[in-house]
């Protein structure tokens, strides 16, 4: 007599990773069209769970689930622009990209966005992604002015940051929440008007990490974007800061006024599929790391710069995560307060001893932390820095690493993590009892779950 | 599950006190193993596994009862490790070699070896596949032998019963394929071990830490199938096509 069926697929199986390309999982892969879809879905859920998925930006295991029942929301993608309130409500699957093609030309721009614009607006309020303006406009979710969520009971209820004090916490805990709440089924954000769709830039090339950071502690207040660019494999930490802020309207040229609010996202090519996996080492990041440097001017000021040349470099090639190999890569990205600037020089360091091949090395300052108890940004500096996952002894290196920013009252993303410890996780995020209490309540049979969660006991 | 650096939380091990496969766990990246399952039957042996991994610093090392042979038992015991939690890797490595001559004057000795290396695995490593392929994730290693890649003489009844544990592994592999989980044949030639313990070594002879060393980059790489040592695959090939007027002849 057989208790369980045969060992068949069912057809609807995927094998799922993060945009890192590590660590698969299987999951049951479902399409919902709108909240009535979602909430069936919930009810059909099986022993393993439930989760939502975006686009799959996140870099490790958060937007995947092994076994489990895993929502593909991109079909959830509806985008409605209110041009009189400065408003815009979205379908949790619209992407980015979508809302920008729609809101640009007539005159607004998202609050925030990540170094991608192909994300999804559930998956930027999950993940409290924050961009170039972090130390101006704090995170996504801080610009979120209402969401619905289909919770465990398998119902859609709204969500404010200014309605009860209970739904002001499931509203927080659900903003950085990595999807552990419940399904997010829309959410409505505040914009930013603008009467160009350029950036108005300033460039400024640094010998050293020291001067880097120096000249954003000075200069970044006058900015609402700022970022550098660090030389990872140089060993004086150089880089290339750019910042900048949307240019008006009579920062153009006359003959460019008409046309000022046009917006094009061009892609230029696919990453081929099989790219081997030494392709990236220390000579060819060295090479690419000195070109991206001299590329960069010593110092220009007011550039006109499209709005993907400026905030999505990477968009600019499709599948550009392929350029790792079969190997796939990990994102380390952590904050460390001001007090504690030297891990950052330290992270460098330790980066460069193992080897490790980065050229896509990214500092910024953070400015406020929000309320959200998982929210990953507070004040000081966060460093990001692709590794190839092949890179030998990276898990020890990394561990160190971990270590230090522990020990400076600094964390990791979790949107990029990959690879820490449940202890660096409880060590480091100190309201994180305080968020798995509102979790407990608002989905007390734990039907929301993750790769990441269950690897991390979040 | 494993992490992205390929770092595995959790293991289980079927035959909890096999050398080669406490030296496989030994073997493992360890960094992020939190919970060591070693299931077999209660011994000191047994005590002395768990005592030995917990002495060098792996997390979370504990025992239950498990007996090949007693296959009423399985699902419930699988079952219950899986729902404790996922299992990255599980190491399917009970067996016992018997002896040829009592094999052959006593057919109950030899039904044991069978049950236990045959039956035994089949019963437990499909209510493993189960679960792995549940949970969307793992590896199940099962350790084959190359005794199973031709019978001899001197031990058919223990060869013939791991090349039929090597083919069922070999077809649970590929029911698998596909689903997330994956399944490592390894195939070792002689080890030094208290299997072998007073057995005339063979050529090749090796030692459990080298097994485990080759287990756990195979684990790495995501290999199917892999010789230990690696060069016995040439051998092996070499020895199956010899007539068998020929294999006859072989020393022992």
């Amino acid at each position: 007599m057989s208790t369980v069926s045969p060992l068949r697929s069912t057809g609807d199986e995927q094998l799922l990773t993060g945009w890192g390309r590590t660590c698969p999982s299987m999951a049951r892969v479902r399409e919902p069209r709108d909240t009535a879809d979602i909430e069936q879905a919930i009810a059909e859920v099986g022993s393993r769970g439930l989760l939502a998925r975006g686009l799959g930006r996140s870099y490790g295991d958060a937007a995947q689930s092994g076994g489990a029942t895993v929502l593909d929301m991109t079909g959830v993608s509806s985008i409605d622009l209110d041009a009189n309130a400065g408003t815009l409500t979205a379908g949790a699957g619209a992407s980015l990209d979508d809302i920008l093609r729609r809101i640009v030309p007539a005159g607004f721009f998202v609050p925030v966005t990540p170094g991608t614009r192909m994300v999804t607006v559930g998956g930027a309020i999950a993940a409290d992604v924050h961009g170039k303006n972090h130390h101006v406009d704090g995170t996504f979710g801080s610009h979120v002015l209402r969401l619905g969520l289909v919770g465990s009971t398998g119902e859609r209820h709204e969500l404010s940051p200014t309605g009860s004090k209970r739904e002001q916490e499931d509203f927080w805990s659900t903003v950085g929440g990595m999807g552990l709440t419940g399904v997010i089924t829309d959410a409505t954000v505040d914009l930013i008007p603008i009467t160009s769709s350029l950036i108005s830039v300033d460039t400024e090339r640094a010998p050293d990490l020291d001067s880097v950071m120096a000249s954003m502690i000075a200069g970044d207040d006058r900015y609402r974007y700022s970022v550098a660019w660090i030389d990872s494999v140089h060993p004086s930490g150089r880089g290339v800061i750019t910042r900048g802020d949307h240019a008006d309207l009579s920062q153009l040229p006359a003959d460019q006024r008409s046309s000022a609010l046009t917006y094009r996202a061009k892609v230029v090519g696919t990453a081929p599929p099989f790219i081997p996996g030494r392709l990236l080492n220390k000579f060819t990041v060295r090479a690419f790391n000195e070109a991206w440097f001299r590329k960069a001017p010593q110092r220009r000021t007011d550039e006109l710069q499209p709005i993907a040349e400026f905030f999505h470099p990477l968009d600019f090639v499709q599948e550009w995560n392929r350029v790792y190999g079969s190997g796939g890569f990990v994102q380390y990205q952590f904050v460390v307060p001001d007090s504690a600037s030297e891990v950052v020089g330290a992270a460098l360091r330790t980066l460069q001893r193992v080897g490790a091949p980065s050229f896509l090395t990214v500092l910024k300052r953070f400015g406020a932390a929000n309320p959200g108890p998982l929210s990953f940004p507070q004040p000081g500096w966060t460093l990001a820095a692709d590794v190839p996952a092949r890179v030998p002894g990276l898990g020890r290196a990394l561990d160190q690493l971990d270590e230090l920013v522990a020990s400076a009252g600094g964390r990791l993303y979790l949107a990029k993590d990959s690879r820490q410890s449940p202890d660096m996780l409880d060590r480091t995020y100190p309201r994180l009892a305080e968020w798995q209490a509102i979790r407990d309540r608002m989905d007390p049979a734990g039907l929301f779950t993750s790769d990441l969660a269950r690897r991390l006991s979040l | 599950m494993n992490d992205a650096l390929g770092e595995p939380q959790s293991v289980l091990v079927l035959g909890g006190t096999s050398e080669i496969a406490l030296e496989t766990v030994k073997a493992l990246p360890r960094a992020r193993i939190g919970r060591v399952v070693l299931a077999g039957r209660p011994s000191p042996a047994r005590d002395e596994a768990v005592a030995g991994l917990t002495a060098i610093g792996i997390a979370g090392v504990t025992a239950v009862d498990f007996d090949a042979k007693d296959t009423g038992t399985h699902a419930e015991l699988i079952n219950s490790i899986f729902d404790a939690g996922d299992i990255d890797i599980t190491l399917l490595a009970f067996g016992i070699l018997g002896n040829q001559d009592d094999a052959e004057s006593d057919p109950d000795h030899a039904i044991d070896v069978a049950t236990t290396n045959y039956t035994g695995a089949v019963s437990v490593g499909l209510r493993v596949a189960h679960r792995l392929k549940a949970q969307g994730h793992g590896s199940l290693v099962v350790f084959s032998s190359v005794a199973g890649d031709r019978a001899r003489r001197s031990n058919y009844v223990y060869g013939s019963t791991k090349a039929g544990l090597d083919a069922f592994a070999q077809g649970l592999g590929d029911a698998l394929h596909g689903s997330g989980a994956h399944v490592l044949v390894v195939r070792p030639g002689m080890v030094r071990t208290k299997m072998s313990a007073g057995l005339k070594e063979a050529p090749m002879t090796t030692n459990p830490d080298v097994v485990a060393g080759i287990v756990v980059g195979a684990l790495r790489k995501g290999k199917e199938t892999v010789y230990a040592p690696g060069p016995l695959r040439f051998v092996m090939a070499a020895l199956k096509t010899l007539p068998r007027p020929i294999f006859r002849k072989l020393p022992n």
